[in-house]
């Protein structure tokens, strides 16, 4: 195995946030593996384990497709009607090859009704497993850099 | 302005808008409401060593709590005796002293002015004995819990709580020793409406089916029975809504949503079953068959009058909120968990707390959202100014959760102290 292409990688997330921002959730499922988890620790504790500290979000694969089924409902009050959401993800780094870690900046940009601009700055973390030629998302943690949620108010979209 | 109409003989009772959205009633409100009551601080488990601190806002003050040198609790105005800048600005963290930064006053863990740069500069009549930061007027706690109060004259903590204590006792019964204690962990975040909408929010389960028909749907996708409700009921169980008095009211459930003490549902894992049932056996065994199913197979929203939450049902939690405007408020939420809780027990807890809860969870930010649908809409209440809160008014006996006898409870109360001198 030698080293991974930091611009395929690039490519795959730039795939993935486009899935997400044009609400293609089924799409972005089939991106993951079977034990995939999605996480977004308290704004107070960005290292932590969910097993001893309260996450806002810490789901395995079978939350995370409820997540998506509850998304695709209209009843789904708080998306409903949708955010809009822009992504910029941008200073990706490969830090470790194997398993293949990687972690880069978002910034992701949300819109829903007449509201302010709601800013989500942060840092992923990826642990991704290369498979046909691209990549399948094994864990996904974005880290807010906010010190609380505060005006961001609430985390309903996928982040 | 008349705020609240009570007229229970007419079975009216309704509530004037201009409550949610008027900015001199927020200002009065601050003064009659907040400056009077015991308002939650934190929790005594959130510093435990010497020196340990916290601070947060309560009330509009910074407020610092710490143990002191023989490691005791003390809770401080955080503000510098000399200018009145913030002298703690971290979130949390262990210190000996704590310097105000502006000038250098620097003051000991017990609050005490340690020392200050070039006081020969102050006249001879200067005592630093008498410029230690200063407490609130009122601190006590109540089972671990830290309450504060603005008025000197207050009735004391336990009077204030009253018939509450039952309910607050019946969560800490899942712990051995009566023990619990705050997890890492804090989701802070803001709604923009008033308080008072998730004082009701809180404790209205009239609001499950339609707000969180998802939440509802995930639980019966994942093999959680639930019921179709019983004739008279909007829910899958039956529960009631009462007033403990004070303004304080409370649910009380009959569980179907899983208990992490201890009701098992699939969500949990096979894994955790053998757990919870040893979790339940130890309090049958403390407690006696009948109050063990109190504590492991009914849920309760506890509020607290005005702005504290104990919510005790997909996990426990404490939530604390603040008014920063009349359409805005600043919301802290807090896992708490027996001290003794095995690390299985305790993942449970914490995955159990996010199906539900917290501003990624699968309920709360559709009650965000309704709250905020709320204030937007209030915008009329000039024109649309009364609403009414009368389910069950007309009813003898027992008043369900999704009847609103302790949401009048709460605003009565409001009602009163605001119509105080």
């Amino acid at each position: 195995m030698g080293q991974t292409d930091a611009a395929a990688v690039e490519a795959f997330l730039y795939h993935e946030a486009a899935l997400l921002d044009s609400w293609k959730l089924d799409e972005w499922l089939a991106l993951l593996t079977e034990d995939a988890t999605y996480r977004v620790p308290s704004n107070d504790r960005p290292e932590s384990d969910p097993k001893t500290a309260l996450f806002m979000i810490a789901d395995d694969i079978r939350r995370i497709r409820a997540r998506v089924t509850r998304l695709k409902d209209p009843h789904a009050h708080a998306e409903y009607p949708r955010s809009r959401t822009r992504r910029f993800i941008s200073n990706l780094r490969i830090v470790g090859e194997s398993p293949l870690r990687v972690e880069a900046n978002f910034i992701v940009y949300r819109f829903r009704g007449n509201d302010d601009k709601r800013e989500y700055v942060g840092h992923y973390r990826y642990t991704l497993v290369p498979r046909d030629g691209t990549f399948r998302i094994q864990s996904r943690e974005a880290i807010l850099d906010a010190m609380e949620l505060a005006s961001l108010g609430t985390v309903s979209f996928i982040l | 302005m008349q705020l609240i109409v009570n007229e229970p003989q007419a079975h009216r009772f309704e509530v004037n808008r201009a409550a949610l959205i008027d900015p001199d009633i927020f200002a009065r409100e601050r003064e009659k409401v907040f400056e009077r009551c015991w308002l939650y601080v934190g929790h005594e488990s959130e510093v435990r060593e010497p020196g340990d601190f916290r601070t947060r806002i309560v009330c509009g003050r910074p407020i610092l709590f710490c143990r002191d040198s023989a490691s005791e609790l003390r809770v401080f105005l955080n503000t510098c005796r000399h200018r009145g800048a913030v002298v703690c600005r971290e979130p949390e963290g262990n210190a000996k002293r704590h310097t105000c930064f502006y000038h250098g006053w620097t003051y000991d863990r017990d609050g005490k002015l340690y020392a200050i740069p070039g006081q020969d500069a102050y006249p001879p009549s200067f005592d630093r004995a008498q410029y230690g930061l200063q407490p609130p007027p009122r601190v006590d706690s109540y089972r671990g819990f830290i309450f504060l109060n603005f008025d000197r004259n207050a009735p004391s903590l336990r009077d204030y709580l009253g018939k509450a204590v039952e309910y607050i006792d019946l969560v800490l019964d899942q712990s051995p020793t009566g023990r619990m204690e705050v997890i890492h962990g804090t989701q802070e975040y803001d709604i923009k409406a008033n308080w008072k909408l998730l004082v009701e929010n809180s404790f209205d389960d009239y609001h499950l089916i339609t707000t969180h028909a998802t939440w509802l749907d995930y639980l019966k996708n994942s093999g959680v029975q639930v019921r179709k409700p019983e004739k008279g009921h909007v829910l899958p169980s039956h529960g009631l809504g009462k007033d403990l008095g004070g303004g304080h009211g409370t649910t009380d459930n009959v569980n179907f949503r899983g208990r992490p003490v201890a009701a098992w549902i699939p969500i949990y894992g096979d894994a955790a079953k053998p757990e919870l049932d040893r979790i339940r056996q130890e309090i049958t065994t403390r407690l006696g068959e009948e109050r063990a199913k109190r504590v492991c197979d009914t849920n309760r929203n506890l509020l607290i009058f005005p702005s504290l939450v104990l919510l005790d049902g997909s996990s426990v939690s404490i939530r604390s909120f603040q008014p920063v405007a009349p359409d805005r408020m600043r919301v802290r939420a807090w896992a708490l968990g027996p001290v003794e809780e095995t690390p299985l027990a305790r993942q449970v807890r914490l995955d159990s707390f996010l199906t539900f809860y917290g501003p990624g969870g699968f309920a709360t930010p559709d009650d965000i959202e309704a709250l905020e649908s709320v204030q937007q809409g209030v915008g009329s209440y000039k024109e649309v100014q009364w609403s009414p809160i009368t389910r069950g008014i007309a009813k003898e006996g027992e008043q369900l959760n999704t009847d609103e006898a302790h949401l009048r409870a709460f605003w009565t109360q409001w009602d009163k102290l605001m119509r105080q001198p």
